[in-house]
């Protein structure tokens, strides 16, 4: 199974360890509100709620490196604006925010 | 070049800040979580180009670059590349940059970006005259904030404004509208050759008097009260007609 790196935010910061710890620093705090909120969403059962928040955790995925979980965020976003809510998808979904959840508490 | 980032999303907004801080002349001077926030901004700034979020809550970049009257240039970011092509329906869409953006691409875009800025801005006889024209061209609309949602407004298919609280009530030929507004700030807005306040409460489309009594107009079927005070100028501007 991938795992998830933060070698997108070192590219991007060139070097500059301030910029780095400002980055993850972000990061760090966006990510489990943005968690939160889906999970909120997922118990009103709006699709166009829960499809927004899956769409902003689907950058956090993919500055991640997780092409594979991009994809499946990617086709869940999709079946929630065709008003399908898959539970198999909620799941692996599930495990992809526990995937990262779990490195953030590694950085 | 002057540039604003629009993102729900801080981590993105951050991204974008951080590639154009290595891109010389090019100044981030705002950034906004919503496009509502950014248009309120726009109406009393100019900027020279504006990195927009297509995939937002309530308002999206799609709606956003639909309001613009005068847009700059735009570069999209966005996750979804299914966007692109009603995208570059608008000639002011610079390009349209995929997240997660690599300095690499983020500096083609730019470069497409300073190409038509410089372009666009040499300034020839023709471009000048042209100018002044638009620049003369009178208002013919605006946007109204209503439930989260910006509408459209045509002028001339105002009857009357009417103060109502904290609020005003917008009356046109086919709509009714209750903006969250002063009638002092809606004043400004409308044309003098069109609209005159005739009452503390009210201010009128002159064109669309149907009948006049001592102290109120008839307008469509709705009669307007004119104060004293302002039926001197009411009668001065029927003369006109």
């Amino acid at each position: 199974m991938e795992k998830p790196s933060l070698e997108y935010l070192h590219e991007l910061a060139r070097g500059d360890h301030s910029l780095i710890d400002q980055l993850t620093e972000v990061l760090l705090a966006e990510f489990p509100i943005e968690r939160e909120e889906y999970y909120e969403s997922l118990k009103t059962k709006d699709y166009k709620l829960i499809g927004q928040n899956v769409h902003r955790i689907k950058h956090k995925i993919i500055i991640l490196g997780l092409e594979n979980a991009y994809e499946i965020a990617n086709q869940f976003e999709h079946d929630l604006r065709d008003d399908n809510l898959d539970s198999d998808k909620v799941e692996e979904f599930e495990k992809i925010l526990g995937s990262i959840s779990d490195y953030l508490k590694t950085i | 070049m002057d540039c604003i980032v629009i993102d729900d999303e801080k981590m993105a907004r951050v991204i974008i800040k951080t590639l154009c801080k290595e891109i010389d002349n090019l100044n981030v001077i705002d950034e906004f979580s919503n496009s509502m926030e950014a248009f309120k901004f726009l109406h009393s700034n100019d900027v020279d180009l504006i990195f927009l979020d297509i995939h937002m809550p309530g308002f999206t970049g799609l709606d956003f670059i639909k309001t613009l009257k005068d847009p700059p240039k735009v570069i999209f970011t966005t996750t979804d590349a299914q966007f692109a092509i009603e995208a570059f329906e608008y000639n002011f869409i610079v390009d349209y940059l995929l997240k997660p953006v690599t300095a690499e691409r983020f500096e083609k875009a730019i470069e497409k970006a300073e190409k038509l800025f410089y372009l666009e801005n040499l300034d020839t006889p023709e471009k000048k005259e042209n100018r002044e024209l638009v620049e003369e061209e009178p208002q013919n609309d605006f946007y109204v904030n209503i439930d989260r949602r910006l509408v459209k407004i045509d002028l001339p298919s105002i009857c009357f404004v009417r103060a109502k609280g904290d609020y005003i009530y917008v009356k046109t030929d086919d709509n009714e509208y209750e903006v969250h507004a002063s009638l002092k700030k809606i004043e400004q807005k409308l044309p003098t050759s069109l609209f005159l306040k005739v009452h503390r409460s009210y201010i009128i489309n002159v064109k669309k008097i149907i009948d006049i009594e001592d102290n109120s107009v008839l307008i469509n079927k709705d009669v307007i009260p004119v104060s004293r005070s302002n039926r001197p100028d009411l009668m001065k501007r029927l003369d006109l007609l």
